[in-house]
């Protein structure tokens, strides 16, 4: 009976991991890069598909920085926090970005155009400090320059 | 595609990867396609292509400059083979107008001239292929002499103790960090009786100031697979799990793709070039938890449970993942591999030192000019490293201390840059040789602030499970702030080393035990700073915020009122006949009227 309440997109991911041990984490990967994070709903399917307790589920998801709960802003922005950045001022850059946005780490801007996040190291120490935002990386970034990266991912009339 | 034979890897190996005589080369690791070489690469395909001439346009691994990236290398008869780095839009149509066409070289753009003859203190052999193949190009690798020494181990070897010896005369120890000696690890496992036994390559490189694990990833993935069948044939293992972190897509992508090729050629499977052996290779993702690179913790994640360590024994090597053996080594180690069986062992053994053999890589960071991912044999000097490596420090400032091992590891005093680098070495002054992050740091940098940075990375990456972890770092950390705000004590000291040696004795896991190293080893060294902060209230680098003090110049100040105008809590007051002072009371030490100053009369102390 659980299995018509699935979604097709929970199906296939399913599926592909079918017979593979150990699975849970790359089937929550691959939700997560279907939705940008693990919706409650689709934790309660999964539950019900592979018979494994929620909260079995949810230890996992909560234990790894990686997993979302909640939807996040449309843009994500990662501050790398690594060793090199740090000591390039990449704490700097994060004290601009939550300053202009108006969000602490972890959270999304009121208009829901960025999600702050601060990531442990991008490995591009070469080129600290470093933000990424969606799959760009900028490097030897600017406390100054922040507003303008930013305006990059505003619509256009806002951005004036 | 064809399944490879043995023939296929004489008849391509050593021979030029492609016969063009005209070539470029550009180099799209992570950090070079972060820094535009994508762009770079488009620019050169269009252009070239209008220009209608003859110059191959390949791509290659992660050449090592990664601070001048883009970079492009560049290979045209008659001319000298040079890598021009900062290779942006610009840049890149000169090149192929002044040095492609015109035969002239574009000087400013220079970073390296190739030169055969050219002494260099660095020794790639785990980068032999960083930078040089194509690393989507299975036939690259092959050219490379790649697969050749799982041919030789397949049909020459024929027995897991003459690899297993092979590997113990070479000396090799794991370049994970705490440098056991591989050959007994696999050793362990080889004699364990088991229906199934399991070889993990630790992609799940967390150290915040390390990609050498990514730049071979991505760079060379083939010989990690090499280096992996060769593990899993020594220790009678059909089954292999890459678990790298999910932060490195590109490592994750190139290595899945060098997976393909090889099930595609007949390199994977069932009947390896001919012989009897079978292996099977899957990739498991990281999702961000430090203590998943601990091995008992990244079995746990790859059984798809939460990451949490276990106590050992049982090692993993009795009882891994699924409770069977398994062998778990590091990118770095398993990239060694196919070197030394084609080489030999003894001729491994003769590089590096009496108890460190081979190389080791370094990513190279900090307050550097030449930041990047270097190779130099075991016993190389710091200094060489540093100064005549790296080029020394950036803006010519003094250096201060050197951090190896990460989280795990100990700040290294600027008077001991004559050590030559090997585990007991590092290990003796307090810090260790860990996965290779090195990171450089100058007269500007905070001891007590970079043992805070480390103990909150610590604190947000424990697991949780023991609680010597769980709350001594919380306990820690709690105490490193309070320091660096002013508000210390001289018993604070002790109590930090009450707590670390605490934890070093109790924890439950590595992480756990050497968490505490970077408050250990800045004590150790730098008790002077620490009472600086806690009797003088006074940071000595300038770096911790709330211990600074602003003051205005009078004697620089112009009277432009822009300080006064700029402080959100009103901390500055007076007028244009008068002048301004700061009210350290009200001041939040933003540092904002600091920057502003056009006139610079606005001191930070």
């Amino acid at each position: 009976m659980h299995e018509e309440k699935l979604s097709d997109d929970i199906k296939n991911i399913v599926k592909k991991w079918e017979g593979k041990k150990g699975s849970l984490v790359m089937i929550l990967h691959d939700i997560q890069n279907l939705y940008g994070y693990v919706p409650r709903q689709t934790s309660l399917q999964l539950s019900n598909y592979l018979d494994v307790p929620l909260a079995r589920i949810y230890e996992v998801i909560t234990f790894y920085h990686f997993f979302k709960l909640a939807p996040p802003g449309k843009n994500l922005i990662q501050v790398c926090m690594g060793t090199a950045c740090y000591l390039k001022g990449a704490s700097d850059l994060l004290r601009k970005l939550r300053d202009t946005l108006g969000v602490k780490e972890g959270e999304s801007s009121k208009d829901g155009l960025f999600h702050l996040e601060v990531v442990r190291c991008l490995g591009c120490c070469g080129l600290a400090p470093v933000i990424k935002i969606n799959d760009k990386i900028y490097s030897k970034v600017r406390k100054d320059q922040i507003e303008g990266i930013l305006t990059e991912y505003k619509p256009k009339e806002i951005a004036k | 595609m064809n399944r490879i034979t043995r023939e296929y890897l004489d008849k391509i190996a050593g021979q030029p990867n492609q016969e063009d005589k005209n070539w470029i080369k550009i180099g799209m690791s992570s950090c070079g396609i972060a820094a535009g070489a994508e762009k770079t690469y488009k620019i050169f395909i269009e252009e070239i292509g209008k220009r209608k001439i003859q110059v191959a346009i390949r791509k290659c691994g992660c050449v090592g400059m990664c601070s001048v990236e883009p970079l492009v290398e560049v290979s045209i008869e008659g001319m000298p083979q040079v890598i021009y780095g900062k290779v942006d839009e610009s840049a890149a149509i000169r090149i192929i107008d002044e040095h492609i066409i015109g035969h002239k070289l574009v000087d400013d753009h220079i970073y390296d001239i190739k030169d055969a003859k050219k002494e260099s203190k660095q020794l790639r052999i785990v980068l032999r292929n960083c930078g040089v193949i194509d690393p989507d190009n299975i036939d690259e690798y092959i050219a490379s002499e790649g697969y050749q020494a799982l041919k030789k181990v397949l049909f020459e070897f024929k027995s897991q103790d003459k690899v297993i010896d092979d590997i113990k005369k070479s000396g090799l120890r794991g370049r994970g960090g705490a440098g056991y000696p591989t050959w007994l690890k696999w050793n362990f496992a080889r004699q364990m009786k088991a229906e199934q036994k399991y070889i993990i390559c630790n992609g799940d490189e967390g150290d915040p100031g390390a990609y050498m694990d990514r730049s071979v990833l991505e760079g060379d993935p083939h010989s990690v697979v090499e280096g992996m069948m060769i593990a899993g044939f020594s220790v009678g293992a059909t089954k292999g799990y890459f678990y790298i972190r999910a932060e490195y897509p590109l490592a994750v992508d190139r290595i899945q793709r060098a997976i393909d090729h090889c099930y595609g050629h007949g390199l994977l499977g069932s009947g390896i070039l001919g012989s009897d052996f079978n292996f099977d290779v899957e990739v498991r993702l990281g999702a961000g938890a430090f203590v998943c690179g601990e091995e008992t913790a990244l079995i746990a994640s790859i059984e798809g449970r939460r990451g949490t360590p276990h106590p050992r024994p049982p090692y993993p090597s009795v009882k891994g993942l699924w409770g069977m053996p398994t062998v778990i080594n590091n990118v770095e180690t398993l990239a060694n591999v196919p070197y030394i069986i084609t080489k030999s062992g003894e001729a491994f053994a003769r590089i590096g030192t009496q108890t460190s053999k081979g190389t080791k890589v370094f990513a190279l960071t900090g307050k550097i000019k030449n930041s990047g991912l270097i190779e130099v044999p075991m016993g190389t000097t710091l200094r060489e490293i540093v100064f005549d490596i790296g080029g020394g420090i950036l803006k010519d400032r003094a250096i201060k201390a050197i951090q190896t091992g990460g989280p795990s590891g100990g700040v290294i005093p600027k008077d001991f840059l004559d050590t030559p680098v090997d585990y007991e070495n590092l290990q003796k002054l307090g810090s260790i040789m860990g996965s290779g992050g090195m990171i450089v740091m100058d007269e500007d940098d905070c001891m007590v602030d970079i043992a805070r940075f480390y103990q909150r990375f610590c604190y947000e990456e424990s697991c949780g499970k023991c609680s010597p972890c769980r709350i001594g770092t919380a306990q820690m950390l709690n105490t490193l702030n309070k320091i660096s705000e002013g508000n210390g004590e001289l018993a604070d000291l002790d109590n930090l080393r009450k707590i670390s040696h605490a934890m070093q004795k109790t924890a439950l896991c590595g992480l756990g035990q050497t968490a505490p190293n970077p408050v250990v080893s800045t004590l150790r060294y730098y008790e002077d700073e620490y009472k600086a902060h806690i009797t003088e209230k006074r940071c000595p680098s300038k770096k911790c915020r709330r211990l600074l003090k602003y003051r205005i110049i009078p004697e620089s100040c112009k009277k432009c009122s822009l300080c006064m105008k700029s402080c959100e809590t009103k901390a500055i007051t007076g007028n244009k006949d008068e002048g301004y002072v700061i009210d350290m009371d009200k001041c939040i030490r933003c540092g904002k009227c600091f920057e502003v100053c056009k006139f610079e009369a606005v001191a930070k102390e």
